[in-house]
This record gives C-alpha cells, sequence and structure tokens, in this order.
C-alpha cells in the first residue's frame, strides 16, 4: 500500500480556514453510552470535526471525554446515536496516555506496527518508520528499546507511530498527562509544529485549560453526569502560537474564558 | 552506556563475589567433610569422604556417563514435548475461554497427582519403558509451561490490544505480533521450573521402574549401588544428578537472559 509523503496536503477538505459545511471528517449525532452497570457516561452528543481541525476536548474527569474518543476510535459500542465518516474507510491513529509501546521491538519497529498490520513491505514501512522518527526529532534513536527511551521520547515515539498511516483523523487521548511539565510544554510546542506543517484533523482529550487553548483552533467544553456538550467555544489566535503567544495577555483572556466555561459547566 | 565496564574474564568485578563465596563455601564444607570423616573413622558403608567419592566417579565413569546420557534424554526430551505441548495448549486457552473452562481443570488434577503414584500405572499400561519414563517426566514438567504462558498471553496490555484493534489487525497477527512476545518472559520463567521438575520426574519415573540392562539411567544406577552397598558410587550417581539440574538450570537462565536483556526489566543489569 503506497503511503505518499506528509508534505503533501491531506483529508478530504481544504485544509486551513474554517472549512464549509460537508467538511467533516467526522459527525457525531445523538450519541450516548451506557454501561453494562446502568452508569450514563455520555448522553445525546452531537459532534462534528472539521477536516484539518484541531479541536480538544475539555472536562472534568468523569465527564465521558475519553469514551467519546474510543467510541470515535471503535474501540467502544454505542449505545444509541450514530457516527458518520464521510470518507470510506477512514484511517485512524490513536496516542494514549501511556506511550503504550511493544517494549520487545525498537522504537523504529513500534512505529512501522500499523504499516506492518496493514501488510506494507519491511523495507517500506522501515523508510516511512524513519521519517516519522525524524520528523518528531527522534532520527537516532530509532534502534533503541523502549526502557532506554525517556518517558518523552517514548511518547514521541507514540506519536510518531500514529502519524505514520496519515490519518484522517488522530485521537489523543491525554497523551501528555503523565509527564513533566517541562517535557509537556516541549511536547506541546512540537505537536503545535507537526499540525502547522501538515495540517492533519485532530481530537484532543485534557483536563488542562491552558493545553486546550494552547494547541486547539476550538474547545469543546463537556459536562459530567451524564456526559454532554456544555460549550463550543472557537480560540481565535495568531497564526504563530509560540512562548510569546503563551504569555501573552490575549492567550490569559481566552483561558479565562474557556475556563469560567468549564466551571458553568461543573456548575450545571 | 558510552563507557565500555571493565570485565575480569568476561565478568564484571563486582559478579565475581558472587561466583567466588559459594565456590569457598562448599570447599570448606567438602574439607570438613573429608575430615570429619577421618577422624571420627566413619566407615565408607556408612559415609564416604568426598575423596572417595570422586574416586568412586572416576573408576565408574563409563558407566556412569552412559546412565547420565540416558537420563539427560528422557530429561530433554520430556522438556521438549512439554513446550511445544505446553505452548499450543496455553495459546488454545487464550483464544477461547470454553477450551481453557474445559480443560484447564484436567491439567490441574494432573499437576496435583504426585508423580511417584501414577508412575507404577504408566509403566504397567505403556509397554516401552523409554516411552513410559518419557510421559511421566513430561507430565511433571508440563504443567509450569501451560500455566505461566496462559497467565503471559492473558496479561497482555489492554490498550495495545485496542491499538490493534484499532489498526484492523487479524486475531493471527494479534497472537504473534502481540500475545505471543508479550507472554515471553512468563513463559522462560516456566521453562526454568520445567527443566528442573523434568530432571526429577524421569528420576522418580527410573526408581519405579526399576529397570537395568544397557538403557538405565542415574536413577538405576543408585539403586544398583545400593543393594551392592557401594555408597561411594551411590553418592557419585547423586553428585552426576544434582550436576544435571544446575547445568540445566543455568543453561535455560543464560538462555532467558539472552532472549530477554534488550526489553524486559527481569533482564536488567542492577547496574543500571
Amino acid at each position: 500500500m503506497p503511503h505518499p509523503p506528509l508534505t503533501e496536503t491531506q483529508g478530504p477538505g481544504p485544509a486551513g480556514t474554517m472549512p464549509p459545511a460537508g467538511g467533516a471528517v467526522v459527525s457525531l449525532r445523538d450519541v450516548t453510552k451506557r454501561y453494562p452497570n446502568g452508569t450514563l457516561a455520555v448522553e445525546g452528543l452531537d459532534l462534528d470535526i472539521a477536516a484539518g481541525s484541531f479541536v480538544s476536548l475539555l472536562g472534568p474527569s468523569g465527564c465521558g471525554k475519553s469514551t467519546v474518543l474510543r467510541m470515535m476510535a471503535g474501540l467502544a459500542p454505542l449505545t444509541a446515536g450514530h457516527i458518520a465518516w464521510p470518507q470510506a474507510a477512514p484511517r485512524l491513529g490513536f496516542v494514549f496516555q501511556e506511550p503504550t509501546l511493544m517494549p520487545w521491538q525498537t522504537a523504529l519497529d513500534n512505529v512501522a506496527l500499523p504499516l506492518k498490520l496493514s501488510g506494507m513491505a519491511r523495507a517500506g514501512r522501515h523508510r516511512r518508520a524513519r521519517e516519522m522518527l525524524a520528523l518528531v526529532g527522534l532520527a537516532e534513536a530509532a534502534g533503541r528499546y523502549p526502557r532506554e527511551l525517556s518517558g518523552g521520547m517514548k511518547m514521541r515515539v507514540s506519536i510518531a507511530r500514529a502519524l505514520a498511516t496519515e490519518p484522517d483523523l488522530l485521537l489523543l487521548d491525554e497523551p501528555f498527562a503523565a509527564l513533566d511539565e517541562i517535557t509537556r510544554f516541549r511536547l506541546n510546542n512540537d505537536l503545535l509544529r507537526l499540525w502547522e506543517a501538515h495540517r492533519f484533523s485532530a481530537v484532543f482529550v485534557t483536563h488542562s485549560v491552558f493545553e486546550s487553548v494552547y494547541l486547539s483552533q476550538r474547545v469543546v467544553v463537556m459536562a459530567a453526569g451524564p456526559g454532554r456538550l456544555f460549550a463550543d467555544l472557537p480560540i481565535e489566535a495568531p497564526a504563530a502560537r509560540d512562548e510569546a503567544f503563551r504569555t501573552s495577555p490575549h492567550y490569559a483572556a481566552l483561558c479565562r474564558t474557556v475556563s469560567e466555561a468549564l466551571a458553568g459547566g461543573m456548575a450545571a | 552506556m558510552s563507557k565500555r565496564p571493565i570485565r575480569i574474564l568476561g565478568l564484571a568485578p563486582e559478579a565475581w563475589p558472587r561466583l567466588l563465596m559459594p565456590l569457598m563455601m562448599g570447599m570448606l564444607l567438602l574439607g570438613a567433610w573429608e575430615f570429619a570423616v577421618r577422624h571420627f573413622g566413619v566407615p565408607p558403608y556408612v559415609l564416604p569422604g568426598p575423596l572417595s567419592i570422586g574416586d568412586a566417579l572416576v573408576t565408574n565413569w563409563p558407566s556412569l556417563a552412559a546412565a547420565l546420557m540416558v537420563t539427560l534424554r528422557i530429561t530433554v526430551l520430556a522438556l521438549l514435548v512439554a513446550v511445544t505441548a505446553g505452548v499450543v495448549l496455553a495459546v488454545l486457552f487464550s483464544q477461547s475461554k470454553w477450551v481453557e473452562m474445559t480443560f484447564l481443570p484436567y491439567a490441574v488434577i494432573l499437576q496435583v497427582t504426585p508423580i511417584v503414584a501414577i508412575a507404577p500405572l504408566i509403566i504397567i499400561w505403556v509397554d516401552n519403558v523409554q516411552a513410559a519414563l518419557l510421559i511421566c517426566a513430561w507430565i511433571v514438567a508440563f504443567f509450569p509451561i501451560v500455566s505461566n504462558t496462559t497467565i503471559g498471553l492473558n496479561s497482555t496490555d489492554r490498550n495495545l490490544v485496542d491499538l490493534f484493534r484499532l489498526y484492523g489487525a487479524t486475531r493471527w497477527q494479534t497472537l504473534v505480533h502481540l500475545r505471543l512476545p508479550a507472554a515471553m518472559p512468563f513463559f522462560l520463567a516456566g521453562l526454568r521450573i520445567s527443566g528442573g521438575l523434568a530432571l526429577i520426574g524421569a528420576i522418580v519415573a527410573e526408581f519405579v521402574a526399576g529397570a537395568g540392562g544397557a538403557s538405565s539411567g542415574l536413577a538405576y544406577r543408585i539403586l544398583e549401588a545400593g543393594y551392592q552397598l557401594q555408597i561411594p558410587r551411590m553418592f557419585a550417581a547423586l553428585a552426576l544428578i544434582s550436576l544435571a539440574g544446575v547445568v540445566i538450570f543455568l543453561a535455560l537462565s543464560l538462555l532467558s537472559h539472552l532472549i530477554l536483556r534488550r526489553w524486559h526489566e527481569s533482564a536488567l543489569s542492577p547496574d543500571r
């Protein structure tokens, strides 16, 4: 299966600014999830993810945001509602909270895993995996095993693996929650750079207001008990998001807006 | 990882005491033993000294070495069959809860029934003595491999299983690329236990069979020496059995280390 390089424009819709209606990479309609024990995790959720956009799902723990992500990934069945993919057989990438690497494989083989499972030949998938490792700044670590890598490096490998299939939608489930703050900032910047360069569609689950504002074009705030959509906030920010943006009054104002929405959701 | 550590004869300097201390202790004990036997004039048919045991080992080497080879052959064959059958059964268990529910109790019954109690039956039922010995050794060696490998196959990282599902992996791909490698440390731990058990099983079965002749193993040499009150020869055979057990354990430990050294915590050297 040929995999074009990531530098080409991708996704079904035009990349960049607000895509037209119908430019959604995935649409959730009235999605409801009830666990076997009776708990209503998510109720009546409607959500469209525009192609090429970076959307954060923000909410307190227990609001069902990870469940939404797992349902989108097809890893958890829906109780009611449906999830529509305009594109036939969409490719997905998933980044878990833990790096979730196979300890018996090198970084290179871990990144190449999705390609191997899809039947790509060894030489091709290794070439592609090397490109992906270079993209996350780990070209030197290709031959190393996970236990020889730091927490931040492992997470980079995990991101490289998720991007290796050139996914139509990248799903990230609190990927940086277990990392220290310095590593977390670095990886936030790296993820932003990757997104700015390649404009993949992404849904980023987090419970950090600052992270969601820094990374996304749109923050979807969820409320708990049962999990539902509470607020949908566009993040209008300069194209270049960097340390200057992180320390700007504009950023602080955006964070306050999102924080208030989150507080509102928790009070509701 | 940049600087090459200092090594003496292939071992780190800190590793030598681990080797030398037990060796010195052994020498000391053997010396005390020899001294006590001589000093108190203990007759060799009650307790021979280490020197006379060594003498018996050298004198009887042709027959003892042949017996050792017979016992080792049974042990290794039994271990190989146990590994094959154990892994196949564990894979079946991991693929189907129904198979596991149906067969696991029988594997447990086989395990908890003392081999000494069933060995006579097996020897009556199976005409070929070698085959009977093999079956006995296999029964003992089989269980740790099945049970450990099953645990390993079932304790695969849930997120990795999800990841394989997400990428549309087939059942076979998940087994070969995920479950089997993840079960490897568990399997190897079971293998180390089974190696020793296979030897014990072979020896016990030989005792029960009591088969003499050219193809008799070390256990029969012990029985024979006992009947003839040649106690030093008995001790020599016993020493060979212990030695064989230690060698099997070391060989399997080495195998385990070589397979796991790059990735598993259990194979980490303590200085890292």
